[in-house]
């Protein structure tokens, strides 16, 4: 142990020694963890983000299909769809998006009756009436505003609205409630110009979870202009959007990932003459091969374990504290639309174990085997130098 | 005296059969026995430095007998050969080779690293190392802040470090003035008193005429010349 030892301190004296060549490929490591790792963290976070926004979600949609677009929905569907055996409930929803032109953000608005599974409020209460409404914390902050002042917009009449803000939101998510403005029903339906029979899309629950895709291709017969999606359809969505912006991500990345492998190649073919006639003194002096295997071990192992953790946490500090601001315009999509919202701090050990696994080790392995190749020959040329 | 190496009929051809090769050594049969003091001598490219490589288990001949402390190491695998190289020889090398970006004591200490020693041990011994040597006071500074006869110190502290029983150094004053060289001999000639036997490859009149030298080797052309036993 104590032999060991020794050699990890040898090590480290020896990263110092060379501080500048080590600090250069340190940083370079570092930057290409940190925006690996600020890929993989902010495509998990946003599939957690989904599946938080899901967990409260109903079990199918139903949405009336027109031309082959989305369109309001007759009331009267919700009789329909509840009679259909395996059914618990079909409720109307009634929201929309409203853009504000002033902000250059849009809101999601959403009409309510009386509460709201899921949402939580941190400050105040949902909107009783006409004239009232909650909001979510990154309208608040866009607009500035905050409970018990005025929250003016534009109806679908071009008539300016004033309502009175008696409550913020916080939710599991601030993917759910951040961009979020709620009204009353009704005056959700005046704001938006709505018809009276008509809402947006119809929420159904079910008794049975795994009777979903039986019920959705009952409706599809019962109601032939609608399009049931279940919850999994949904979450398959998320995963494949986000999944497909990560890999998009990464094949743009490979550039500085091939980079960084060309450093490491050079590393590895390129031990430097300085770093052989060490490699000699050392076998001349007693070292054996495996002695300097070891210590080009601990040498790697410091360097590329040092980037990875550095790397990592430049990684956790930019998604979850600055939002991914390099990267998120492309994996979130490129709309300057939605309003900013902090992501969830969420990570998968699994991914980061495959990281650390695909960066570590080439990186020891590829400081290693030149050196491998020193430590074979006979230690005799030192003598000769 | 018991023979403590010696060398039987040793070939050293480096690049056999390739339009370089060359033959470095061809049929040595030598004998260095327990305390004594052996000077190789001649020319540059006599074989000199090549039959101290293979004495000192650096190296591996293309054919013949080595036979140290009663054991042939010619075939021994890398693992031993390493072992008796760090148990049985100390080398002062003709260029130092110091590592000049580290401190006298942690180059005093690089033969200790592998060997499973404490570190106070280890810095006592070097420190009493360096105080004999004279250049206690030094042992914080790098290797590239000393004078060449400072480094040279160095390197034969780091040689002793293992406790040796041989010595082997390769033209240890060809970059010293007379006066450092005749302060080496004497550390050389001291050391030997203490039981150390010493092997130097040398083509200076100072070391091989000098009176503590016990044996002298000649070479040429990879080939004995001849033997004086003093």
């Amino acid at each position: 142990m104590r032999r060991h030892i020794k050699i990890l301190e040898y090590a480290l004296s020896s990263l110092v020694r060379r501080k500048y060549k080590n600090l250069a490929i340190l940083l370079v490591y570092t930057f290409t963890i940190m925006l690996l790792a600020s890929i993989l963290f902010l495509t998990h976070a946003l599939k957690q983000e989904a599946s938080f926004l899901l967990l409260d979600a109903p079990d199918l949609v139903v949405q009336k299909m027109a031309a082959g677009r989305h369109d309001l929905i007759p009331v009267q569907y919700a009789r329909a769809v509840e009679k259909i055996r395996g059914v618990k409930k079909a409720s109307p929803r009634h929201w929309g998006y409203y853009y504000d032109a002033l902000t250059r953000s849009n809101y999601t608005v959403l009409g309510i009756d009386t509460g709201m599974p899921g949402l939580h409020l941190v400050e105040g209460s949902l909107p009783s009436d006409k004239g009232q409404c909650a909001i979510g914390t990154g309208v608040a902050a866009v607009r500035s505003v905050g409970v018990g002042d005025e929250l003016i917009i534009v109806d679908s009449h071009n008539t300016g609205t004033a309502y009175e803000i008696t409550g913020t939101f916080s939710a599991q998510s601030n993917l759910l409630t951040y961009d979020l403005v709620v009204l009353t029903r009704g005056e959700l339906m005046r704001f938006f110009g709505l018809p009276a029979d008509r809402a947006t899309d119809i929420a159904v629950e079910v008794h049975n979870e795994r009777e979903v895709p039986t019920i959705a291709a009952k409706i599809r017969q019962v109601l032939p202009d609608t399009r049931p999606i279940t919850k999994n359809e949904i979450i398959r969505t998320y995963d494949a959007v986000f999944n497909w912006r990560s890999g998009m991500m990464l094949v743009i990345f490979s550039s500085a990932l091939i980079a960084f492998c060309i450093l490491a190649w050079d590393k590895a073919t390129g031990i430097s003459a300085e770093e052989k006639r060490e490699i000699g003194i050392l076998k001349a002096i007693g070292w054996d091969t495996s002695d300097i295997l070891e210590l080009k071990f601990w040498e790697g192992a410091a360097l590329s374990l040092t980037s990875f953790l550095l790397g990592s946490i430049a990684a956790y500090v930019h998604v979850f504290f600055f939002s991914a601001s390099l990267l998120a315009p492309v994996i979130k999509g490129w709309s300057v639309l939605f309003p900013e919202f902090r992501l969830t701090p969420s990570i998968d050990f699994y991914q980061i174990t495959v990281m650390g696994f695909l960066t570590v080790v080439p990186y020891i392995a590829s400081t290693i085997v030149p050196s491998w190749k020193a430590a074979i020959t006979d230690p005799e040329s030192v003598m000769r130098t | 005296m018991e023979h403590l190496i010696h060398t039987e009929e040793i070939t050293k051809i480096y690049n056999p059969r390739k339009p370089d090769e060359m033959r470095a050594l061809e049929g040595v049969s030598i004998q260095i026995n327990r305390g004594e003091v052996v000077a190789l001598k001649g020319p540059s490219g006599s074989g000199k430095t090549t039959l101290l490589s293979l004495i000192g288990c650096m190296g591996r001949p293309t054919s013949g007998r080595i036979v140290v402390e009663g054991r042939d190491v010619a075939k021994l695998p890398e693992r031993f050969l390493t072992a008796i190289r760090r148990s049985t020889f100390g080398f002062i090398f003709q260029q130092f080779n110091l590592l000049r970006d580290v401190s006298v004591i942690d180059n005093v200490l690089l033969p200790l690293y592998p060997v499973d020693i404490d570190v106070p041990a280890m810095q006592q011994r070097a420190d009493r190392l360096l105080d004999t040597l004279g250049i206690g006071a030094k042992r914080h500074l790098k290797v590239k802040q000393l004078s060449g006869g400072e480094q040279q110190r160095v390197a034969i502290a780091r040689a002793l470090i293992n406790k040796p029983t041989v010595i082997i150094a390769d033209e240890p004053t060809a970059h010293l003035d007379r006066q450092l060289a005749t302060d080496l001999l004497a550390i050389l000639e001291q050391l030997n008193r203490e039981g150390k036997t010493i092997v130097i490859a040398t083509h200076d009149p100072l070391v091989h005429e000098h009176p503590f030298i016990t044996k002298t080797i000649g070479m040429r052309n990879g080939r004995i010349e001849g033997v004086v036993q003093r």
